[in-house]
């Protein structure tokens, strides 16, 4: 019999995702409307949850349970970029357009500021040298700018495992922590949520992030969002890097 | 029809894609760059056109629409299938350079999103 279940699941991975993510929501809306009064959006304890999940696996969080494998295509990058696409559909262009320029103005101040903190945590914490310094200063710009910048500089599989790690660290901030400083730093607008989305980056981290706090808000963020990682592997391993260099 | 709604996502994602990945190479980095964000402006774009010129019908848009509400438990897949020992693994390096990173971002949020709003009538107009 629990072969058989076993067997019926594995064929059907993505079939079981649903269910198991509509389970998961089911109970996150319900505990936030039994025991928290909405305070704390099903969203946001949905998400929470789903971290906690990770932890049961590795590097595919979950998704390294082979019943759970399904898992890995629902909240892969393809179905992740397919929807936040499709959210488009309720954006305005008006809106973005006006925010157009200080988008732009938060996606280069978002990648020279998350670099020049990663760069200061490393000297502080003894990786004294311009190429280690570089690769966790773009680490905390994303997971993937991290590892980019190292390989490009030569920096030694250490620092570039600690670069990746700073990345995730940010993503899973980002997700947490937006819906709980949103209402302080006045992110409830499209115009604030393009900026954001600009200055933080993460794509994963803005769309969830901005998910929990406000699904409205998720389009405008995920628009800038998806320019960040880009341009810091432009600039992390050649501009930022130099200039590091002429400092230090 | 839903599959012409769904078709239509599907070709601006594509070709939005395919301007990230050329905007890529021209900037000689191997990768996508801004991929998702073409895409949402040609959809905006393309579905407003289609709709005055009444080409796509509301059955069309609802197979966009239930894609765009799916998101939510996209993102919850997302953060489950998370590599969430690899933030724990990097040392305080990566915890304190990841969380700082992040801080600054919020708090510099509402001094940027200053430029350019509609409702600080000098500038924009």
């Amino acid at each position: 019999m629990l072969e058989t279940i076993h067997q019926v699941v594995g064929k059907n991975g993505l079939i079981f995702a649903f269910l198991f993510v509509g389970v998961v929501m089911l109970f996150s809306f319900w505990f936030s409307n039994t025991f928290t009064r909405k305070k704390i959006p099903g969203v946001a304890i949905a998400i929470l949850i789903g971290l906690g999940l990770a932890l049961f696996g590795g590097k595919k969080g979950i998704a390294d349970i082979p019943l759970f494998a399904g898992m890995a295509l629902l909240g892969g990058s393809m179905l992740r970029d397919f929807t936040v696409v499709a959210t488009a559909m309720g954006a305005d262009l008006d809106k973005i357009k006006h925010a157009g320029l200080a988008g732009a103005i938060a996606l280069i101040i978002g990648v020279i500021a998350s670099f020049f903190f990663g760069v200061i945590v490393a000297y502080f914490l003894g990786y004294t040298d311009a190429e280690s310094m570089a690769t966790i200063g773009a680490g905390a710009c994303t997971y993937i700018v991290g590892p980019v910048t190292g390989s490009a500089l030569g920096a030694s599989s250490d620092v570039i495992a600690i670069s990746i790690a700073a990345g995730v660290v940010k993503t899973i901030v980002t997700t947490i922590g937006t819906p709980l400083i949103a209402k302080s730093i006045q992110l409830d607008n499209p115009h604030s949520a393009v900026v954001f989305g600009g200055l933080l980056g993460t794509t994963s981290g803005v769309a969830a992030g901005l998910a929990a706090t406000d699904p409205k808000l998720v389009p405008y963020g995920a628009l800038t969002a998806t320019f960040y990682t880009g341009l810091g592997c432009l600039i992390c391993p050649s501009v930022l890097y130099l200039l590091l260099r002429m400092v230090s | 029809m839903t599959i012409y709604g769904v078709a239509l996502l599907a070709f601006c994602y594509l070709a939005g894609k395919l301007l990230g990945f050329l905007l890529g190479d021209l900037l000689q980095f191997d990768g996508d760059i801004g991929g998702v964000g073409f895409a949402m402006i040609l959809l905006i774009l393309g579905h407003n056109y289609l709709k005055k010129k009444d080409l796509i019908k509301t059955p069309s848009t609802n197979g966009i629409l239930f894609w765009s509400s799916m998101y939510l438990p996209v993102i919850v897949a997302m953060a489950a299938t998370s590599n969430v020992h690899a933030a724990l693994s990097g040392g305080m390096v990566a915890v304190l350079a990841g969380l700082l990173a992040t801080i600054a971002g919020f708090l510099l949020v509402p001094v940027l999103s200053k430029i350019g709003r509609p409702n600080t009538k000098q500038i924009s107009e």
